[in-house]
């Protein structure tokens, strides 16, 4: 009798705290997403009525538009980068037992350990001793480096569990290496090419800490005009910004589960 | 290694290089790189005020890992148990805030704790609150925010080190006659330590490092290392201050996950060997 009390304290502690949780975890997005469609001047919840307002002001605000269309540009150009020289590092690394390879592993991974706001800096302080000036270029460069951890770990993941055989075969029955590349690794690789672009998009459409520092006024990216902006006051087209990053976010999460399951690759991360 | 080459440049050129030329910057005496010198590094440790930013900063990862760690057990323990449909609905919630930008997540914390904001709203028509308290710029809004922005780091892993946990273990202890309490806390809490750790260290880096939802959630008058660096750098522009700046707090965050990194896995050898 004391014990199934005792359990039940328990379950119904344990089930209030999920609650809590999962409430914690799904009302800012939903909260935003229905401010965004409110028909008042202010953040006040909940909306006193309702219009599509604030996403007509939007489009029409080049100062949100053009720092939007620079950052797509700045992650487009990072993701390529860091997946075509990171996949084929990852490529390397996979197949050699060399002692150098650890170590240019560790190298490769540690831009996730550093705080990037120390990264960003020091990149700038080159960039100035160096006589460069900043330009989207340089930033695409910062990026690139954010991102290739993601890309190392998930293709040294897909990688691994390729079967060795396979590229022997092929390869013994005459298939030359760039054939058996194309036709046997990389179909096999596929899902974690896929999922880390994803992940790498993501990375640098919303990385602060190094546009903070590389981001000259021409090439200024999304999330610092967000910041500025905010800063200054509460401005309603944050939210009508942020419903269209919510809804494209969830429509390429769509994209990518369907060509590369990309949750199982991101929940066993 | 050929493929390698490319990336091993790269990193050489824009990651190596960079942070070498920091180390360097740093130990210059004036913002003009006269001398060389330890100056800025007695500088920070002889200022009170810097010595408080960065311990204000450890801590405020301290107490977001710890606050996640308590949603992120139930969480995981429910899941657990959970059929596929519960399963799924529990990583989309995870996943959503994961996958949402930063800007994003930190702007919902400023129309939920605002003046106007659904929670003042809320505890007002509630008759709870007798006028809108002060939610937003202070250090308990900011741990709140952080809290519901880094809580998916913490539940994938505890999530993951719970469902590794052979079953039998659990079903023992209950036949035995063990209330669940007891069965979480002598054999499910020690056993997934290792999973809870690994998110202690990526929630205390992530939240200690969030320079949006610190300036914009904990406002300009809470300074920590973020926009302290920042504000060195950018506004004061005094390079070698903020490159120290920049070392100590990079050496303090990563010293940190290192030890406890080390000490976890010392643990569990000690577990394996038991």
């Amino acid at each position: 009798m004391q014990r199934s009390l005792i359990d039940r304290a328990y379950s119904g502690i344990i089930g209030a705290i999920t609650g809590f949780g999962m409430l914690l975890l799904l009302a800012p997005t939903l909260v935003v997403l229905i401010i965004s469609f409110t028909g008042g001047i202010t953040l006040k919840f909940p909306p006193p009525s309702w219009s599509l307002r604030w996403y007509v002001e939007l489009l029409q605000s080049q100062e949100i538009v053009e720092p939007a269309l620079t950052s797509l540009k700045v992650a487009a150009a990072a993701t390529i980068l860091s997946a075509v020289l990171g996949g084929a590092a990852a490529l390397g690394l996979a197949r050699s037992r060399l002692k150098i390879a650890r170590v240019l592993d560790a190298l490769f991974m540690s831009p996730m350990v550093l705080p990037a706001m120390a990264f960003g800096l020091s990149l700038l302080l080159v960039f100035n001793l160096l006589g460069i000036r900043l330009s989207a270029a340089t930033l695409v460069l910062g990026h690139a480096i954010i991102c290739v951890p993601f890309v190392i770990r998930m293709v040294s993941a897909s990688v691994q569990q390729l079967n060795p055989v396979l590229i022997t075969c092929s390869l013994s029955l005459g298939a030359s290496r760039w054939y058996t590349f194309r036709r046997v690794t990389l179909p096999l690789i596929r899902r974690g090419i896929v999922a880390s672009c994803f992940v790498a998009f993501l990375t640098s459409f919303d990385n602060v800490p190094v546009s903070l520092f590389l981001a000259d006024a021409r090439s200024e990216v999304l999330p610092i005009k967000l910041w500025a902006i905010l800063e200054g006051s509460l401005d309603v087209r944050v939210a009508a910004v942020s419903g269209v990053i919510v809804l494209l976010t969830l429509a390429g999460l769509v994209c990518a589960e369907i060509f590369g399951g990309v949750s199982r690759q991101i929940g066993s991360r | 290694m050929l493929p390698v080459i490319p990336l091993a440049a790269l990193f050489l050129a824009a990651f190596v290089l960079p942070l070498i030329a920091l180390v360097a910057i740093s130990l210059f005496r004036t913002p003009q790189f006269a001398e060389l010198s330890l100056a800025q590094y007695l500088r920070f440790f002889s200022d009170p005020f810097s010595i408080k930013v960065l311990t204000d900063t450890l801590w405020l990862g301290t107490e977001v890992a710890l606050a996640t760690l308590v949603l992120a057990y139930p969480l995981a323990l429910v899941y657990a148990a959970s059929g596929q449909l519960m399963r799924t609905l529990i990583t989309f919630l995870i996943m959503l805030p994961l996958l949402t930008s930063t800007v994003v997540r930190t702007f919902a914390w400023i129309v939920l704790l605002g003046r106007d904001g659904i929670i003042n709203t809320a505890m007002l028509s509630l008759g709870l609150w007798q006028a809108p308290a002060r939610l937003l710029y202070t250090w308990e809004g900011m741990v709140l925010a952080l809290t519901q922005i880094q809580l998916p780091l913490m539940a994938l892993p505890v999530i993951n080190s719970l469902l590794r946990l052979d079953g039998n273990l659990t079903r023992a202890a209950e036949g035995l006659g063990a209330s669940r309490a007891r069965v979480f806390i002598t054999i499910i809490l020690p056993l997934t330590l290792p999973g809870a750790i690994a998110g202690w260290l990526l929630v205390f880096a992530a939240a200690a490092t969030a320079f949006i939802t610190q300036t914009l959630v904990g406002g300009g008058r809470i300074i920590l290392m973020p926009s302290y660096i920042y504000q060195q750098a950018v506004g004061v522009q005094d390079w070698p201050f903020s490159a120290a700046l920049s070392l100590i707090f990079t050496l303090a965050v990563t010293g940190i996950v290192f030890a406890i990194g080390a000490l976890s896995r010392r643990y569990v050898r000690g577990v394996d060997a038991a």
